[in-house]
């Protein structure tokens, strides 16, 4: 990158941004068979804003960055940079008009490296036009300083975390050098000092005279990061305005079109008896010594920073990872290491935070994934007859208020909120006594996330234990009766619901203050 | 702040956890270049050790001459595949290239041996172009276009050859001579092949266009949004993939003498083996020419090796499927144990 300031960022709203928009998209269309995913795509980005672009999964956001990115031809409309009429026929050529794609799910090479994912396609060149593999390694530990984290770039890229190709994919962006960078939900799979690091460097992007279009679910990010503000619903252009001349009510009704009322909390329940016991659980260089219980009708969310842990004492509760040391029970039934089996019969349901590779099978129908888990059940005579299947598939949709065209449609094609469905809906329908969910919301519209939340209090209160990771503070928050927070592989600090608080979650899952632990 | 603190706690207090899996990692990293060689090393010692005659020149010249056939159509054939793609027309193009090659002589008395090698060539480009166009272009499965292209090629050849073939005697004494020809014991052809080799691993490491075939096989999708031409890539591949298939039919003409219409019949299995045990993953994205190229020479060896100690052909074929089979579930086993590793070595885990 040109600058490489890391001096604090003005922190004065810029004057309204002056002259010509540096990318400027009028009226665009696009429809893929019978679904008219863009009807009004219009955006002005100037130069130095960091520009929000919010709307429920469906509105046309990701169709538009497709457009800007060059992956698909809009059918009318304009696009113009720096005031010239352009079209962007390729990625390669969006690239070289100086637009940079962040994209909501991290797409690597994983048999190459990190520093090759960062450069394919432009690698430095030394004499002969051969690739320069010094100064490409040297460049990527630059950009990966920037964003403070320590990777290798000549590690393989096979098997890094969601956060860390996110990572990559953010690097890739800053080494284009690019005057427009689009950002699809890049702070997702981040921890929260990833997301202030990131910020950081959007403002020094800006600083540099880039445009910035964000996209993100979390509106306090939008508030805290970007200077206005663009709604799109249904595919179409609702309103831009000033961040500062918008309220989050306002925000979210033109997103929704229609008021929604955050549930709080009900009434903390009491729990029942012991669900889930887990007994001074460890895992080699991942945690040691986790113990906890949940009782029946419990929702018990695990916060800390991504790579505290938490997922791994999930995966190794299900049995997907065996554990090195002690001991977990359900209804005071032992569940084996490493047997995932084991753990389903004991009523086990797990919902990962991968939902694209872990969750389901993408190129499988709505029905068969919705009856996947629970095939033992609908089978005749070792038999699966599919009429069976889409009746209880279809059964199980209409309790979800899953939005689909046919059962026998690819889950691929629907949106991130009603895949994650499809993914509740696979476990509730085997009635777990105890249900694990990793990031149960994250890329899902606020719409669908309210629902999700209902699902899971409404499941906490038909006496089901729930044991929930998530990053989202406030999610955590709202639905947890209890709040377990662990910080480098360890156990740190509880919380009851009532007296929980961002602060006090914040403080203990990063260390900075001594808590009294529990 | 507290991130790193963790990276540094996890290295001072879990040391073990962290040297193993690099260590491990480090050692599969070599392992795949020369576990091969390994294999190949200890085939070699037990068969010496029951037939001293197994090492005698002679012997050692005519493994690498076969080996050199199937090293060098393996070079092309590991283009094609790293890039999630696959030629099995490569054994049929090699014999229509070294029946019309070799049959010039005979057609054209003193026709100079390097237009010879061109026309050799220029029959692999026409068969590699089509391949390609229908492949990148057409987006037909590279297994169905090249399994159909297996079948046409060899009937245009035997359609041009009918019953007859080209003889020994109607060769050109030099032309013969490249078959021969030895440095230091070593076949000519052979080291040729192995500067070729050399030339392509080079090429695949070091250039743009290379790494770009890894990057396809590794993730087409990505590869897309990197805005790299795949189509462009991909057909090229298979020309090289063709362009040196017909270049390995004149060197089989020169060492073999004899030419008919079965020529390279059932290669492409041997050298899409060759490929996948030398290392090359057959879905993309990772291996290289020279684990190719060992792989040939391994499959030779064990041909030569049970011929050598008097076991039936039979064996022959069931140790290489044996072998495929090794290959593939190693490649797999180390897939998930580089996984695992690098999750635990990664400092943020998964």
């Amino acid at each position: 990158m040109a600058q490489h300031d890391t001096s604090p960022d003005p922190t004065v709203q810029p004057p309204p941004p002056p002259g010509l928009p540096v990318l400027s998209v009028h009226g665009l269309q696009k429809t893929f068979g019978a679904v008219r995913a863009l009807v009004d795509g219009s955006i002005d980005l100037f130069a130095g804003e960091a520009h929000a672009l919010l709307g429920e999964n469906g509105a046309g956001k990701s169709t538009l960055v497709k457009i800007l990115a060059g992956v698909h031809r809009p059918d009318a409309g304009a696009i113009y940079i720096d005031g010239r009429r352009t079209v962007l026929d390729d990625p390669g050529a969006a690239r070289d008009a100086g637009i940079a794609i962040i994209y909501q799910e991290p797409n690597l090479f994983p048999d190459l490296s990190i520093a090759e994912n960062v450069f394919m396609g432009r690698q430095p060149l030394r004499r002969g036009r051969r690739i320069d593999t010094s100064a490409m390694h040297d460049k990527v530990a630059a950009v990966l300083d920037r964003l403070g984290v320590r990777l290798d770039p000549g590690r393989i890229s096979r098997g890094l975390s969601i956060a860390d190709q996110q990572i990559v994919e953010i690097a890739k962006a800053l080494t284009l050098d690019a005057r427009v960078i689009v950002m699809d939900e890049p702070t997702a799979a981040l921890s929260a000092i990833e997301v202030e690091r990131l910020f950081r460097v959007v403002r020094s992007l800006r600083a540099g005279g880039a445009a910035v279009l964000f996209i993100s679910h979390r509106l306090e990010e939008v508030y805290t990061l970007c200077q206005r503000v663009t709604v799109m619903r249904d595919g179409a252009h609702v309103v831009t305005k000033p961040i500062n001349g918008i309220t989050s009510d306002e925000i979210v009704r033109a997103m929704v079109g229609r008021d929604v009322v955050n549930r709080e909390a009900g009434t903390r329940r009491q729990g029942g008896q012991i669900v889930l016991d887990v007994q001074r659980l460890s895992r080699e260089g991942d945690f040691a010594d986790v113990t906890f219980q949940i009782r029946a009708g419990e929702i018990v969310s695990l916060a800390g920073l991504v790579g505290a842990g938490r997922s791994e004492v999930a995966c190794t509760i299900f049995g997907i990872e065996r554990r090195d040391a002690g001991s977990v029970a359900v209804d005071g039934v032992p569940l084996k290491s490493g047997s995932p089996d084991v753990a389903m019969a004991a009523g086990v349901g797990f919902v990962p935070e991968d939902r694209r590779q872990q969750g389901l099978v993408m190129s499988m129908s709505v029905a068969g994934n919705i009856a996947l888990a629970s095939l033992a059940r609908l089978r005749r005579h070792g038999l699966i007859r599919s009429s069976v299947e889409r009746t209880f598939a279809a059964d199980w949709a209409a309790r979800l208020q899953l939005k689909y065209g046919r059962l026998t449609d690819e889950v691929s094609t629907l949106s991130g909120g009603n895949q994650q469905k499809i993914v509740l809906a696979k476990w509730l329908s085997r009635a777990p006594k105890l249900l694990i969910v990793d990031e149960p919301t994250r890329g899902i519209d606020i719409g669908t996330k309210a629902e999700v939340h209902r699902l899971l209090l409404d499941l906490a209160d038909s006496g089901v234990a729930v044991l929930m990771i998530s990053s989202e503070l406030p999610e955590v928050l709202r639905l947890s009766d209890r709040i377990l927070v662990m910080r480098e592989g360890r156990l740190v600090a509880e919380f009851s619901g009532a007296e929980a608080t961002e602060e006090g979650v914040v403080a203990a899952a990063t260390g900075q203050h001594v808590v009294a632990s529990a | 702040m507290s991130l790193s603190l963790h990276r540094q706690d996890t290295a001072a207090s879990g040391s073990a956890v962290v040297e193993n899996p690099r260590r491990l990692v480090d050692t599969i990293f070599r392992i795949r270049e020369f576990g091969i060689i390994a294999v190949l090393v200890g085939f070699v010692a037990i068969t010496t050790a029951l037939q001293h005659r197994f090492l005698e020149a002679q012997n050692v010249k005519f493994i690498l001459l076969d080996a050199t056939i199937f090293a060098l159509l393996a070079l092309g054939e590991t283009m094609v595949v790293v890039s999630r793609e696959v030629d099995l027309s490569v054994g049929s193009v090699l014999g229509i290239s070294a029946y019309i090659s070799a049959n010039l002589f005979g057609q054209f008395h003193g026709i100079p041996i390097p237009l010879v090698f061109a026309v050799g060539i220029a029959i692999g480009v026409v068969c590699g172009t089509v391949n390609g166009a229908i492949t990148a272009v057409g987006r037909v499965p590279s297994l169905v276009v090249t399994l159909a292209t297996l079948y046409i090629i060899r009937g245009i050849d035997v359609l041009i050859v009918g019953g007859g073939q080209v003889v020994v005697s109607s060769l050109p004494d030099s032309f013969v001579a490249i078959g021969q020809s030895t440095l230091a014991g070593i076949p000519d052809v052979t080291i040729a092949v192995a500067v070729l080799i050399a030339a392509g691993a080079y090429y695949l490491r070091s250039f743009r266009s290379g790494r770009e075939l890894y990057a396809i096989g590794s993730n087409p999708e990505a590869a897309r949004l990197a805005g790299i031409p795949t189509a462009k890539r991909i057909f090229t591949s298979f020309v090289l993939s063709g362009a040196i298939a017909g270049l390995a039919g004149v060197v089989w003409a020169a060492y073999y003498g004899t030419v008919d219409s079965t020529a390279g019949t059932g290669y492409e299995l041997t050298v899409v083996s060759a490929v996948v045990v030398g290392g090359v993953a057959i879905f993309g994205g990772s291996g290289s020419v020279v684990g190719a190229a060992f792989g040939a020479l391994l499959l030779e060896t064990i041909n030569t090796a049970l011929y050598v100690l008097g076991i039936s052909a039979f064996w022959d074929q069931a140790i290489a499927g044996f072998l495929l089979i090794c290959a593939i579930t190693l490649d797999h086993g180390i897939t998930l144990t580089l996984t695992s590793a690098l999750r635990r070595r990664s400092p943020r885990g998964a």
